[in-house]
């Protein structure tokens, strides 16, 4: 899927940036199919947005080439490119009306007063907001600021959406609304999309693909259940959902983690003799175990964080010598009457540990 | 195989290689207007007559000649006694502003701030009405032990009143700038009044403090018209240079004295941009501004003295309206135009006023244009990356360069025979061109203040959507600001109708302008016609004013409804 494929819509090869003496992006090498949602995630300084912004002509890249629909974009002004942008800012002109904002880029094709009417109508319908026409944008909530600049941005139906962090000034609500519908807009009109951002969750819900990013570099790039399943760095295991970091040693094919020795499928179990384990809190689970289940030990809870339906609770395991983390439904905890204090057996799923070298 | 470092470069769009030519003519007109004559000074002072360089000895012989080094011992001790006596009045008077209940709190704001109306020398006008040789005060004066007012006195007192409104402003926005937090939490530790001012009040200031003293020191020591009027025989380095470069035609010490008089203002420039960013920081995004609460006592003690100090400005500003209007001072007191025809007419001083108008009219449209497309191009183009940083520069270099010495730079550069633009010395153009750069620092800032308040993305979604940069300019930036365009003409204005320091080496009789006329009649005693034209410039600068408000207010209609929706 990376870099070399001939059929890519967009295609970074050997990437880098630079300011001074520090690296901001290091041999970059994507490719990003037609009508494909990519996500680039990462903490803030990773250098996710620089990347959008060399995509976007906004930065000139160090080092390294932008194909995009076949055509070397590298050193095009970005005039001269093919894309539209959304900024977490929105970025709308205060000073013109909703109508003008959107139809911004139609007036200067010089497109019949009726055309542009149409067209404006037309996205306004889109994106759900069809009567706004006639206002300003500091009449409107960010929500609909926001789906504004996706109008805007999508006038000139552009081969590229670029959008940037574009639902992080948005309160929670309307994030997770907006995320929906900017997904199902991309998946109907069927437009190549990049997005920035940090959040993991936006990340996971909407791309096809999502590309982590750490200093500069290309972390993994994969589908969101890749992604959180098969973590290729501890950093992307750490970044993206929570996990519990244990240290072992490698032995007769499975694992030793204090005085337990862990049955381990389906991972490889790496050469040299002291690892990383990681481990996701879900992959810990109370039930069901059955008799005979190997990975099977006591635990007792030390402490009890409620988020809803499901509680993060921390256990103390004298077999392994590590506290935990794992996750118990509510309806769990009560049924069985567990309160800090309380012994459980646990069982760590035999298939789900991450080895990594120490 | 070793890695080729070629650096990759965008290639430019059509339409913002206009802006990259706008920014190259901004850059060479303050090259040539600002970077040269002061080149020029620097030369001038290591060089002898026939032009050999010599190093430093300018410098030697002029520390060598003792009436100069006196009248450098008076500027300083003058300038430092102005600034120490006009500081805490300043801050007193920002402080009962601020942070007190008292009424008429915008009256006394706007009495305290028409000094900026007139030319700085209204003031030692208005004190030889009061307490000059034929003053109303002189022996109550002298009673007190002060036996005349031409010379140290004079100029204190008259610099004071001149500087206020400045070290006022400063310390207002100081003031102003404080954490309603702070006092929450030193009332809820039950702290007393005068430990919150001293461990509150007081550190908070202290940026604005340190900003307002310095402007005050250098305002001072580079003012020229309060010495020439009111000094007499009391020599300070302003009437220096006028006397070595006007009087004696000796250009090489009157350079020296140019530097000596550029290093406070120098020194001010950096300790002020190294506190702005302190300043800055200080107060976060989370801040809650203060406000005051009622304090009978304290709100009459205020009150009380902001008149006193509303009532002697009064008192200044109006000798010299009364003066203006007396037949024959100070023998016949009655009511008389004949100043105003007098000094508008027999003196040639009509010329002189609409060469203000002119002055003022051309400062305030070409510098808002000049000070605005250049912010505009350096804050919000691309490209041209190596002339930013010199840009940057140049812009706030005037702000480090007294008029006086920027004057003088203009005579050796402009004046020199083998200059071609030498054609422009003593035309208006230059005059224009010369206040515009001499007020260019504030007006950049205040428009790039404006422009930085502008979302960073408008034009990467313009060029996005393949609109030129010029379109969103003219679309969306210029009517977001022309309220900052106004403020930025009406200082340009305001500033040109009074100031002296640089236009009185460029003028000639044909581009002499009112606030020069004002000096030459005092020089030719005539000091009702001059009182008569301080006046006038007053009065312009006001009705400026007021049809500025009025602008303003059909701007606010007709742009910026979008501001006030619901």
């Amino acid at each position: 899927m990376n870099g070399k494929n001939s059929r890519s819509y967009l295609e970074l090869s050997g990437v880098e940036k630079k300011f001074g003496a520090f690296n901001a992006l290091r041999d970059i090498n994507l490719g990003v199919a037609q009508s494909e949602f990519v996500c680039f995630l990462g903490p803030s300084g990773c250098g996710k947005t620089t990347l959008l912004r060399i995509i976007a002509g906004l930065e000139v890249q160090s080092a390294g080439t932008v194909r995009q629909a076949g055509r070397d974009i590298s050193r095009l002004p970005p005039a001269q490119r093919d894309y539209g942008i959304v900024f977490q800012s929105y970025a709308l002109f205060p000073n013109l009306s909703v109508f003008d904002n959107v139809a911004y880029g139609l007036v200067n094709r010089r497109a019949p007063r009726a055309a542009i009417a149409a067209r404006v109508a037309e996205l306004l319908k889109l994106v759900g907001l069809p009567d706004a026409g006639a206002k300003y944008p500091s009449q409107l909530s960010g929500g609909q600021q926001q789906r504004i600049a996706l109008a805007r941005a999508l006038a000139t139906s552009p081969g590229l959406l670029l959008l940037d962090e574009p639902l992080s000034a948005l309160d929670a609500l309307e994030r997770v609304r907006l995320r929906q519908e900017i997904r199902l807009l991309q998946q109907r009109l069927g437009v190549t999309t990049i997005m920035v951002t940090h959040d993991q969750e936006e990340a996971l819900s909407m791309a096809d693909r999502i590309v982590v990013m750490n200093q500069g570099a290309i972390e993994q790039v994969g589908s969101a259940l890749e992604i959180y399943r098969e973590p290729a760095s501890p950093f992307v295991a750490d970044f993206v959902g929570k996990v519990n970091v244990l240290a072992g040693t490698a032995e007769n094919g499975g694992l030793r983690i204090g005085a337990a020795l862990l049955e381990c499928n389906g991972t490889h179990v790496p050469k040299s003799l002291s690892v990383k384990i990681y481990l996701r809190p879900e992959d810990i689970v109370a039930r069901p175990i059955a008799p005979g289940d190997s990975n099977v030990f006591d635990a007792r809870i030390e402490k009890i964080e409620f988020l809803g339906s499901y509680c993060l609770v921390r256990v103390a395991t004298d077999v392994l010598g590590q506290p935990l983390t794992v996750y118990l439904s509510l309806n769990f905890l009560s049924e069985q009457a567990l309160a800090p204090g309380s012994r459980l057996k646990l069982r760590i799923l035999p298939d789900r540990l991450r080895l990594f070298d120490a | 195989m070793p890695e080729i470092a070629v650096a990759i470069r965008q290639r430019t769009d059509p339409a913002d290689r206009i802006g990259h030519a706008g920014l190259l003519v901004v850059f060479v007109l303050l090259m040539a207007f600002l970077a040269a004559p002061l080149a020029a000074v620097l030369m001038q002072s290591v060089e002898d007559r026939n032009g050999r360089f010599v190093a430093l000895d300018n410098f030697v012989a002029y520390l060598q000649t003792p009436a100069l080094v006196h009248s450098l011992w008076n500027s300083i001790w003058v300038s430092a006694v102005v600034t120490l006596l006009t500081i805490p009045a300043a801050f007193l008077f920002a402080y009962a502003l601020t942070r007190s209940c008292m009424p008429l709190k915008g009256v006394f704001r706007t009495i305290a701030l028409t000094p900026l109306l007139a030319p700085s020398l209204l003031a030692a006008i208005s004190f030889i009405y009061w307490f000059g040789n034929q003053g109303v005060l002189k022996d109550a004066m002298q009673a007190l032990g002060i036996a005349s007012i031409y010379g140290a006195a004079g100029i204190i007192v008259s610099e004071m009143f001149a500087v206020f409104p400045h070290a006022l402003m400063i310390l207002i926005t100081a003031l102003t700038l404080a954490d309603a937090r702070l006092y929450e939490a030193a009332d809820a530790l039950g702290t007393g009044a005068a430990r919150k001012f001293f461990t509150i009040t007081l550190p908070g200031a202290k940026y604005g403090l340190i900003s307002a003293a310095l402007v005050t020191f250098t305002l001072v020591i580079t003012d020229f018209g309060i010495p020439k009027v009111i000094g007499g025989n009391f020599d300070v380095l302003a009437t220096d240079i006028f006397k070595l470069v006007i009087g004696q035609q000796d250009f090489q010490r009157g350079a020296v004295v140019a530097v000596i008089l550029l290093a406070p203002a120098l020194i001010t420039f950096f300790v002020d941009r190294l506190i702005q960013r302190k300043q800055t920081s200080m107060l976060t995004a989370r801040a809650v501004p203060y406000s005051p609460r009622r304090s009978p006592g304290f709100d009459v003690a205020m009150t009380a003295y902001c008149a006193l100090i509303a009532a002697l400005m009064l008192a200044v500003f109006g000798m010299a309206l009364y003066a203006s209007f007396v037949k024959f001072w100070p023998y016949d007191l009655s009511f008389s135009l004949r100043h105003y025809a007098f000094g508008l007419v027999d003196a040639e001083v009509d010329t002189a006023f609409f060469n203000s108008l002119k002055l003022a009219l051309g400062t305030a449209i070409g510098g808002t244009v000049l000070v605005f497309v250049g912010a505009y191009l350096l804050e919000k183009t691309r490209g041209v990356e190596w002339l930013r940083p010199g840009m940057q520069l140049l812009a706030l270099v005037p702000m480090a360069v007294p008029g006086l010495v920027l004057g003088l730079g203009y005579i050796f550069f402009f004046n020199s025979p083998g200059n071609p633009l030498n054609g422009l010395y003593h035309t208006m153009t230059l005059l224009v061109l010369c206040t515009i750069v001499h007020f260019y620092t504030t007006g950049h800032l205040t428009a790039v203040t404006a422009l930085k308040s502008l979302d960073a993305e408008f034009e990467a979604v313009s060029a996005s959507l393949k609109v030129p940069f010029y379109r969103t300019f003219l679309r969306v930036t210029l009517p977001i600001c022309t309220p900052t365009l106004l403020d930025i003409s009406r200082y340009f204005f305001i500033n040109a109708m009074t100031t002296i320091s640089a236009v009185v080496f460029l003028y000639s009789p044909d581009t002499k302008v009112a606030s020069i006329a004002i000096l030459n009649l005092d020089e030719a005693g005539e000091p009702g016609p001059a009182a008569a034209m301080a006046v006038l410039i007053a009065a312009t600068s006001l009705a400026a004013c007021v049809v500025y408000l009025g602008l303003g207010w059909l701007v606010e209609r007709k742009t910026q409804k979008w501001r006030n929706l619901k």
